[in-house]
């Protein structure tokens, strides 16, 4: 299997990987990823679907990327976790497919991760000085106040999370 | 010559009252659709419900060229200058119908993106609830504005439409002193509003 072809050329750079129905899942450590992009290319995996990313709070490191990577040929899906710690920029894979421009802008913008190597990295979809990152779990649903204007810092307060205390 | 009865054919009225029923059934929809309620606002133009029976036949999808603003669905913060914009650039008179209850109040989404009503920005003459309205419902929310049209003097609406095009004076008179993008400015009249105890920059 894939991931297994993936271990025998790129020893320790798969951390982790599960299945499910199908689809496959591995996790993999950030300074090996541009290398396990390029051999899953060569693989066919030649379609970047979407670039997304979750915010695991309480764990360390906090962030994981996520990458969907479609083979054209076999129509085979894979799924590439990254671990990311806050802070920690992520390589960026504008140079190797296009779609992942707007797509690592919008987790920048709503995640507040960075991409090393992004030719334009700026917010996508909120306004230029919205202050925080929405998607992350200590933003406040309602931001705070009607058009998010205070600078809310990078944690807020646990009460602020409800919107009906 | 013989006699001439004047009464069969002249009849007196109102300037006000002419003019109305003429702009009440004459409504040019601009329908500004950014949600679900666009899907319903559909199905009342279609042949099922048949808006046009009502004499708002004629969709523009120009400012320019339209009276009656239907917001349909979701504004968000950021679109919010948009929407003063598109306002200011119909024909006048002008009226605007907030369709469901996104575009009357946020609606289920008090969150950070979400334009709490749009009469926070723009003025609003009728608002339809429901998620999203049926077209039954849309259809009762025009016949009231056709209603209200009915009520209104000509000076009035001429006034309403002032008071907004003087707080759009402001906007760009703010951004011009203080270098702010529009939506900056219009942020910023939203939250002095705010702090005075109101909700409309208009």
């Amino acid at each position: 299997m894939l991931t297994e072809r993936i271990d025998a050329q790129l020893p320790g750079a798969v951390l982790d990987r599960h299945a499910f129905r199908g689809d496959e899942t591995v996790v993999v450590a950030a300074d090996r990823f541009l290398e396990v992009v390029d051999f899953i290319f060569a693989e066919g995996f030649q379609l970047l679907v979407d670039v997304t990313a979750v915010d695991l709070e309480a764990r360390e490191p906090r962030f994981d990327v996520v990458y969907h990577f479609l083979n054209l040929v076999s129509q085979a899906r894979l799924r590439i976790k990254l671990p990311m710690a806050e802070g920690a920029a992520a390589p960026s894979l504008v140079s190797r497919f296009k779609s992942a421009d707007w797509a690592e802008r919008e987790v920048y913008d709503l995640f507040g991760i960075p991409f090393a190597g992004h030719p334009c990295l700026t917010r996508l979809l909120m306004w230029e000085d919205f202050p925080g990152h929405p998607l992350r779990k200590d933003f406040p649903l309602d931001g705070g106040d009607p058009f998010c204007s205070q600078d809310i810092g990078a944690s807020y307060a646990p009460e602020a999370r409800t919107l009906n205390p | 010559m013989g006699n001439l009865n004047l009464d069969d054919s002249v009849m007196t009225t109102r300037l006000d009252s002419v003019v109305n029923w003429a702009r009440k059934n004459s409504l040019w929809p601009l329908p500004f659709g950014t949600a679900c309620c666009a899907i319903e606002f559909m199905s009342m133009m279609a042949s099922r419900y048949d808006f046009s029976r009502f004499g708002a036949e004629a969709l523009r999808f120009s400012p320019r060229q339209s009276d009656m603003l239907l917001v349909l669905g979701t504004i968000t913060n950021k679109q919010a200058p948009v929407l003063r914009q598109i306002y200011a650039q119909m024909a006048e008179p002008k009226w605007v119908v907030a369709v469901g209850v996104c575009a009357s109040s946020g609606g289920m989404y008090r969150t950070y993106a979400t334009l709490q009503g749009i009469d926070r920005v723009v003025p609003v003459d009728v608002y339809v609830p429901g998620c999203p309205p049926r077209p039954e419902t849309m259809i009762y929310g025009v016949m009231e504005l056709q209603k209200k049209i009915t009520r209104e003097t000509l000076m009035a609406r001429k006034e309403h439409i002032e008071r907004f095009y003087e707080s759009l004076a402001r906007q760009e008179e703010r951004q011009r002193a203080q270098g702010l993008s529009s939506h900056q400015a219009v942020r910023e009249m939203v939250l002095e509003a705010g702090a005075a105890g109101g909700q409309q920059i208009w």
